[in-house]
């Protein structure tokens, strides 16, 4: 193997950590959602216990991407690919730290009745999974539209996010009895939220991969 | 980066400003054969002033055609034929009139080999000023030291300067050369690779000087190293088989080149 083609093998190793933490981090965020769904404490538990291999997964790609850039200096998209890879790492691992949050709320929440449809919250999660897979598609095949079609996605998250909050905030007015429950509904609602924005962060950086300019999916 | 619904941020676009230098060298359509062999080709370069311009490519590119055109070097060679020009502070170095010594005065070369003469560390120094009519001790002396300051080797060398200059490192003999070369007041440094043959220490010790005396002097340095370009210049020109693909500002090159041969060479996919 040539100095350069080890070089190519050593950043396709980076991306397919980088894969293996962006599919570990969707099948815990829509566990996390299932396990709130059905009240279940023990996959919540199970949720909080494997968030490790995010943490793992997430300083390996940073050994990784310190030692590319020690010993072969990279430059121009190269450089990009691994300073990008630290980048998305470091959301990926958050939104995995998101989906430790909700299982932690659904253990609160406990077994007690929901005080309102969590129909919204399940959209929420819908979306932001769906985003989860489209930024990990983008990512592979280093596609900028693919990647700028997540905007449109978090707009219509941050949407019902709004008005979930006004709805909930409603009922603690009307049954301040229900405000713990609500203000864990708020909690996961804002980590939903969130991890959409991870997401978002996720595809400028893809742009910025692609593209060698930046961004603003918000704008 | 990001923003939800109940907070949006707007962020002022940055402003960037930038001070056109002046032109010390103005390259026009510059083409050189050796024979037959067509090595320059239609060359058009504007090198400012105050800058380190750093030219790159794989070996046989031209890049070290183009720094020995510049002062004239390349006339010593006689299958050289040349068109075009090579404006020099506004004046075509390729006139008639135009007086070569005139033009070395003006533009100091280094070389990848360190060349000392086999002479003190002194004489080596005092060899240009002493050709162009310096006579007095006192002026010598005083060139010799400020020369040997900018070169920041004189703390180094300042107890044996009557010792044979081919007794100190390479490191410091390069550091003697580019004294050498200070001596006589250049206005532009050409170097040719001038760390190729030191070790990493000197060779930062060199870097470090290329940067100091940029305030100074114009530079134009070639380098087969892609990092030692991209710490010390300003602008960069990349050069393939004899015509520069990309002539840009060091931190596009970098960063993020226009042109894919140039990433591709960068990046160490071909050269």
């Amino acid at each position: 193997m040539s100095v350069r083609e080890k070089y190519e093998a050593d950043l396709q190793g980076l991306n397919d950590k980088l894969i293996e933490l962006g599919e570990f981090t969707q099948g815990a965020f829509d566990r996390s959602l299932q396990a709130l769904e059905n009240q279940n404490i023990n996959d919540s538990l199970a949720i909080m216990d494997e968030d490790i291999k995010a943490n793992r997964l997430e300083e390996e790609i940073n050994d990784q991407a310190i030692l590319l850039i020690a010993k072969q200096q990279p430059v121009a998209m190269d450089l990009r690919r691994v300073i990008v890879a630290i980048k998305i790492a470091a959301d990926l691992e958050r939104i995995a730290d998101f989906a430790v949050n909700i299982a932690k709320s659904t253990i609160r929440i406990g077994n007690d009745p929901f005080v309102k449809s969590i129909k919204n919250i399940k959209l929420m999660h819908t979306k932001t999974s769906e985003m989860i897979g489209l930024v990990l598609e983008a990512f592979t095949d280093e596609d900028v539209v693919k990647a700028k079609r997540i905007a449109e996605l978090d707009d219509t998250i941050d949407a019902i996010y709004g008005q979930t909050i006004q709805e909930l905030l409603s009922i603690s007015a009307k049954s301040p009895d229900k405000l713990s429950q609500i203000t864990q509904l708020s909690f996961i609602c804002r980590y939903l939220e969130r991890a959409a924005d991870h997401v978002t962060n996720i595809s400028e950086n893809i742009f910025y991969l692609v593209k060698g300019t930046r961004y603003d999916m918000n704008k | 980066m990001t923003t939800t619904v109940l907070n949006k941020v707007e962020i002022p676009a940055q402003q960037t400003q930038t001070t056109e230098k002046s032109s010390v060298y103005k390259t026009n359509q510059l083409n050189l054969w050796y024979g037959t062999n067509h090595a320059l080709k239609n060359i058009d370069l504007d090198i400012k002033e105050n800058e380190v311009t750093a030219i790159i490519g794989p070996s046989g590119c031209g890049k070290s055609t183009y720094i020995k055109t510049l002062n004239r070097m390349i006339e010593t060679i006689p299958s050289v034929k040349t068109s075009g020009e090579i404006n020099y502070r506004g004046r075509n170095i390729f006139n008639k009139d135009y007086q070569v010594e005139e033009l070395r005065t003006k533009v100091g070369m280094v070389f990848q080999k360190p060349n000392p003469f086999p002479k003190s560390i002194y004489d080596n120094v005092a060899y240009g000023p002493r050709i162009h009519g310096v006579k007095n001790k006192k002026i010598l002396d005083q060139i010799v030291e400020k020369s040997l300051r900018g070169a920041a080797i004189w703390e180094e060398v300042k107890d044996r300067l009557n010792e044979n200059a081919y007794g100190l490192s390479g490191g410091q003999q390069q550091r003697i050369c580019i004294a050498r070369c200070l001596a006589i007041e250049p206005d532009v440094i050409l170097m040719d690779e001038p760390t190729s043959a030191l070790d990493p220490i000197s060779t930062l010790k060199v870097e470090e000087l290329v940067q100091e005396l940029k305030s100074s002097y114009s530079i134009i340095i070639v380098t087969h190293n892609m990092q030692q370009a991209a710490r010390i210049s300003d602008k960069t020109a990349f050069f393939l088989h004899g015509e520069v693909v990309e002539y840009d500002t060091t931190d596009k090159i970098f960063s993020n080149p226009s042109d894919k041969r140039t990433e591709d060479y960068i990046s160490g996919r071909f050269g």
